[in-house]
């Protein structure tokens, strides 16, 4: 299985990771390799088995409905790298 | 006063209450040994005034005559773990400066039972790696050295920092966590006793995640008994963790010195794996004949499928580390590159804060789980874990543990096998079945390698039956009587 | 009811509408997190490091929005799945802390179920649900804040909401707007969400495509969050007059998301996204998935109220209203319960006009909600049963009620204190009779002349006389004899 470059720019752009021409290149020898080996997983014969998602099976936990958290601008705020009047501050947004 | 570094939490517990020493002289000693080790690069942040803090809050406790479970012992923290206040960096640039408005479960458990935190352990960048070589601060170098020669070692990963610090006797104990073998396998190159208890058991709460099906919290230390106080602590239910299971915790140390005759212990034929070392396979009969001495029944059983399991786990933990760290984005908390829009400023802080080896498990997850390739990878990838986990099972119905090698060589020098992902993948392969099932794993020193290093040996439990495995690793402990230290340390000591 | 066709230069087309609605669920915290839901907070203080998105965080799901969701399953006559799956939609966005937003998508917890909807000629008819599934709201982004930033508020991030998803059975705006409406009633009525759209407690996602009739679906587009049932109208009409001058221009319709403009009434593109959507679904590792037992739903179920289909249905039957009549009283709960409580032993038909026209006619323009009617449901069954048992007219009524509106007194009290209790003396009546017969003998010619419409005249003379208290029906009789025709 090859990742050709493109493909390595199209998962990078959806991964929003910034990537340069040359990273582009090592990056698409690289997955390359992996995916080679990931693809040895069709060698499995996985008919009627389900997909395992966690190992753990029991009952779902669940909270009571009660407000036991929030309240905490100054925590919520303490490590943003940008901040106003409570909010949070990025570039624009353009819809 | 005995090197009070050298003694092991049992014994130092044993000596703070007999007021032998304080716990300020314990932790003084533990502080002045990791001033001369920084070379080691253990800690990504040293946490001294915490631990000179907590010592005066321990010794409190103890002139009063109320100590508790770990009382005074100086601990290293995997930098994983979020500690309130204190900078929580998973090793990743993009995390730099971040102080956590909460504390972990797992750290919090054992600041409740009196550990004292001397620092946030270096670990693999987001706990992406067996080598400790992906931190962006920094290689962790393993205190062991190979017979004549310096070549400065790995100390495995991803705890690294963790196993390392234990190994030095920087920290009596450490936390770590594993996802495919990143308590174990640092375990096993650092000559030390590490155990990943069953998924569930544990807390994630508060621990940066890697891949949530998958990362669960455990603990390093010398010995298996002082792996099972401290697991003692950090374990039990909590209701901030959905995956965490609410099965009581056993008293861990009644299992140790538990006889193991009629144990039935298997040897999944499967492990006997190409391109592993000789020694290894030596050590593993060794292994096998120390159980057998002891009186235990040995099985052989089959594990078909693991052979597939490393592919599976570079499905599954690079899908759900590609999602997991998508909250890096520079806008509530970490590194923020500042750029021309929104998505040149995302793209951009992603960029420069990552490492190479996150980018790259990120861009492989966000491949598998993308359109069009869904069901041929990651569906297939979860079909072919529940075969791992059935194998698993059907194995437990012959024997009640599973010895096998915990890694396929020792440590290696820094700057080997990393210019193959995958070959650096395959340093995991006999850890990351059990990863896949949620089974715990434990790993122990066994013996030495021709040049002087450690080797491990993996003992292997059904799901919550950590009391197995301690029973059965305590009876290879004593009859292996491992107590070779690492050659940079005897200089020092001598 | 035939369907609304539209007209093109080429001959008529038919829309087809489906709605997606984002209930939040009616709770106190927020669906994973414990902190609070309430609508106003200043920016970011109804933040958990969960809902922030901090490392390390793991959601816990609030077991009251699963009997919610659930017990909505039930009021939309859908099926409960006994196993549902939480998955993560992946995509960046400054108000999307963690990256993803935690949703239901292969599994949803209430699968396919129909409601009816009410038409304004009294005609209903039955719309199908496609499912229901649980997710997290997203934070808030101001972008009129300031030249070049964004402001990011995350209050609202994590609450918890009911993507309720119909099937493309509407063909009209007027459908539309009906199952909006039907929708709303049904979760106030349970108790599961607040419905107000003007807090954004629901949204509607509208998806309308055109096709000649009896032709295959269309291209949809799907306009996003529109926020009040004018709006759902005006937007699918704008947005079908566009599609059909778009396809009928020679040009085809491109499956997108638009926007609603709400100041002119129209439909835009949304910035094209860079990159085609790629939301890598896939079930969340930190949840586990939803399983229970059928007597869970069943002991919801046991909860359940009458539900505003039956009750239309049981109004129509035990008090034999008109199917409009009906659909208007059930459409908010606090009604159906005050027509129920003044109707008790009243004219049933009398009180539903009288709740229909004159109540809220008058809370209308005093700008009350009828839980702040000065007239209680008692009160005015009071008045309704002096209109039946003829002790006043209808038009002393509505005298009596304004009197009603304004002070704290019951109609019998009214009625006594001002003197208006209707005259059915015959004789007394009678005698005005004559004196207005008297008075007019020019219009008592014309009248026999064959001028029948002035015997209105004479009846409004006569009540007139009688200061609006003679019996109607009594003066009739009078003056029908006494002129000699009818
Ligand atoms: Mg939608
Ligand atoms: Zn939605």
């Amino acid at each position: 299985m090859s990742i050709d470059k493109n493909t390595v720019r199209k998962v990078a752009r959806l991964a929003r990771i910034r990537t340069t021409d040359a990273e582009a290149e090592v990056l698409s020898a690289e997955l390359s390799k992996i995916m080679t080996m990931i693809e040895q997983l069709s060698e499995v014969n996985t008919e009627g088995v389900d997909p395992m998602t966690s190992v753990i099976e029991m009952q779902w936990p669940g909270r009571e409905d009660v407000v036991t958290d929030g309240a905490i601008l100054e925590k919520i705020l303490s490590n943003a790298p940008e901040q106003t009047a409570g909010f949070f501050v990025v570039p624009k947004v353009v819809e | 006063m005995t090197n009070l570094t050298h003694l092991t939490i049992k014994e130092a517990l044993t000596g703070l209450k007999k007021k032998d020493f304080t716990v300020s002289e314990l932790t003084a000693a533990h502080i002045k040994a990791t001033e001369a080790a920084r070379h080691l690069n253990c800690y990504i942040t040293e946490t001294f005034d915490v631990a000179r803090k907590q010592s005066k809050e321990s010794d409190a406790r103890y002139a009063k005559g109320d100590g508790r479970l770990l009382d005074g012992i100086p601990i290293a923290m995997k930098d994983l773990f979020c500690t309130e206040g204190i900078q929580t960096t998973a090793a990743s640039k993009i995390l730099k400066g971040f102080k956590p408005p909460y504390e972990s479960t797992v750290s919090g458990n054992l600041f409740r039972d009196g550990a004292v935190m001397l620092g946030k352990a270096n670990l693999d960048e987001f706990a992406m790696g067996s080598s400790n070589t992906t931190s962006a601060y920094g290689n962790v170098i393993n205190p062991w050295r190979r017979k004549g020669d310096d070549k400065p070692l790995v100390p495995g990963g991803s705890s690294g920092g963790s196993a390392a610090a234990v190994a030095a006797r920087l920290a009596m104990g450490a936390t770590g966590t594993d996802t495919g073998g990143s308590i174990r396998q640092p375990a096993a190159f650092c000559g030390i006793t590490g155990i990943k208890p069953t998924y569930g058991r544990c807390s994630r709460f508060g621990v940066v995640a890697f891949a949530s099906s998958l990362d669960q919290p455990g603990a390093f230390a010398r010995n298996t008994e002082d792996c099972a106080l401290l697991l003692q602590s950090m374990a039990g239910f909590d209701p901030k963790d959905s995956t965490s299971v609410n099965c009581p915790v056993p008293d861990y140390t009644q299992f140790l010195g538990q006889s193991v005759k009629g144990l039935k212990v298997g040897m999944p034929r499967e492990y006997r794996i190409d391109g592993t070392s000789p020694e290894i396979i030596k050590l593993w009969e060794s292994g096998v004949q120390m159980m057998r001495d002891a009186g235990a029944e040995i099985v052989d059983v089959s594990l078909p499928h693991t052979k597939y399991a490393l592919q599976t786990y570079y499905v599954i933990a690079p899908a759900e580390c590609s999602s997991n760290l998508a909250r890096y984005d520079g806008v509530r908390f970490g590194l923020r590159v500042e750029g021309e829009n929104l998505i040149d400023m995302y793209e951009k802080t992603r960029a420069a804060g990552f490492g190479k080896e996150v980018k790259r498990r990120i861009l492989i997850g966000t491949y598998v789980l993308s359109a069009g390739y869904y069901d041929a990878y990651y569906n297939k990838a979860r079909r072919v874990r529940k075969l791992i986990w059935q194998d698993f099972t059907e194995a437990y119905k012959k024997c009640d543990v599973l010895l096998t090698p915990t890694a396929p060589t020792a440590a290696f020098a820094i700057g080997d096998n990393m210019q193959d992902p995958v070959t650096m993948y395959l340093n995991d392969i006999f850890t990351i079945p059990a990863s896949m099932a949620g089974m715990p794993g434990m790993s122990l020193p066994v013996g030495l390698s021709s040049d002087g290093l450690p080797l491990g040996l993996q003992l292997l439990g059904r799901p919550f039956d950590e009391g197995t495995v301690f029973k059965a690793a305590h009876a290879i402990e004593k009859a292996a009587n491992f107590t070779a230290l690492p050659q940079t340390l005897l200089s020092k000591v001598a | 009811m035939a369907h609304a066709l539209l007209k093109g230069d080429t001959g008529e087309w038919e829309m087809v509408i489906g709605l997606e609605i984002h209930a939040q669920v009616l709770t106190k915290s927020k669906l994973f997190s414990g902190a609070a839901t309430d609508f106003g907070a200043a920016p970011n203080a109804q933040v958990s490091p969960i809902d922030a998105g901090m490392p390390g965080m793991l959601p816990v799901i609030n077991k009251l929005c699963v009997e919610h969701a659930v017990r909505t399953g039930l009021g939309l006559n859908a099926a409960i799945n006994l196993y549902s799956v939480f998955e993560r939609k992946n995509y960046f966005y400054p108000d999307l802390p963690q990256g993803y937003q935690i949703s239901q998508y292969a599994h949803p917890i209430v699968g396919n179920g129909h409601i009816e909807i009410d038409l304004a000629d009294g005609s209903s008819k039955t719309v199908g649900i496609e499912r229901l599934h649980l997710e997290q709201d997203a934070g808030k982004s101001l972008h009129d804040q300031h030249p070049s930033k964004s402001y990011v508020d995350l209050n609202r991030a994590g609450n918890p909401l009911m993507e309720i998803v119909s099937k493309p059975d509407m063909n009209s705006a007027e459908e539309a707007a009906a199952y909006v409406t039907k929708i709303r009633a049904i979760v106030r009525y349970l108790g599961t969400c607040d419905g107000n759209m003007d807090e954004g407690s629901m949204r509607c996602d509208v998806n309308v495509s055109v096709r000649k009739p009896g032709d295959a679906l269309g291209t949809r587009c799907e306009i996003k969050n529109v926020n009040s049932i004018r709006f759902v109208q005006q937007a699918i009409e704008y947005e079908a007059r566009r599609q059909i001058e778009v396809i009928e221009g020679g040009a085809k319709i491109v499956q997108e998301t638009r926007l609603f403009d709400t100041k002119n009434g129209t439909t835009r593109t949304m910035r094209s996204k860079e990159d085609a959507h790629d939301y890598r679904y896939f079930p969340d590792p930190d949840l586990l998935p939803l399983k229970f037992e059928q007597e869970f739903v069943e002991s919801i179920k046991k909860t359940l109220p009458e539900l505003p289909d039956a009750k239309k249905h049981r109004f129509m039957k035990d008090y034999g209203l008109s199917a409009a009549d009906a659909s208007a009283l059930i459409s908010e709960k606090p009604r159906a319960d005050y027509f129920e409580r003044a109707a008790k032993g009243r004219d049933a038909k009398l009180t539903a006009n009288w709740v229909l026209s004159e109540l809220l006619g008058a809370l209308n323009k005093a700008e009350k909600e009828l839980e702040q009617s000065p007239v209680t449901a008692e009160q005015l069954g009071g008045l309704v049963a002096l209109i039946s048992d003829n002790t006043i007219s209808g038009r002393i009524a509505k005298e009596v009620f304004a009197e009603m509106f304004v002070t704290d007194k019951s109609a019998t009290e009214i009625v006594a204190a001002k003197g208006l209790k209707q005259v059915t003396d015959v004789g007394a009546i009678e005698k005005i009779v004559d004196d207005v017969l008297r008075a007019n003998p020019d219009k008592i010619a014309e009248y026999k002349s064959g001028k029948d419409k002035l015997f209105g005249f004479f009846v409004g003379q006569v009540l007139k006389q009688s200061g609006g208290k003679a019996n109607p029906a009594i003066v009739n009789d009078l003056l029908k004899a006494k002129l000699g025709k009818g």
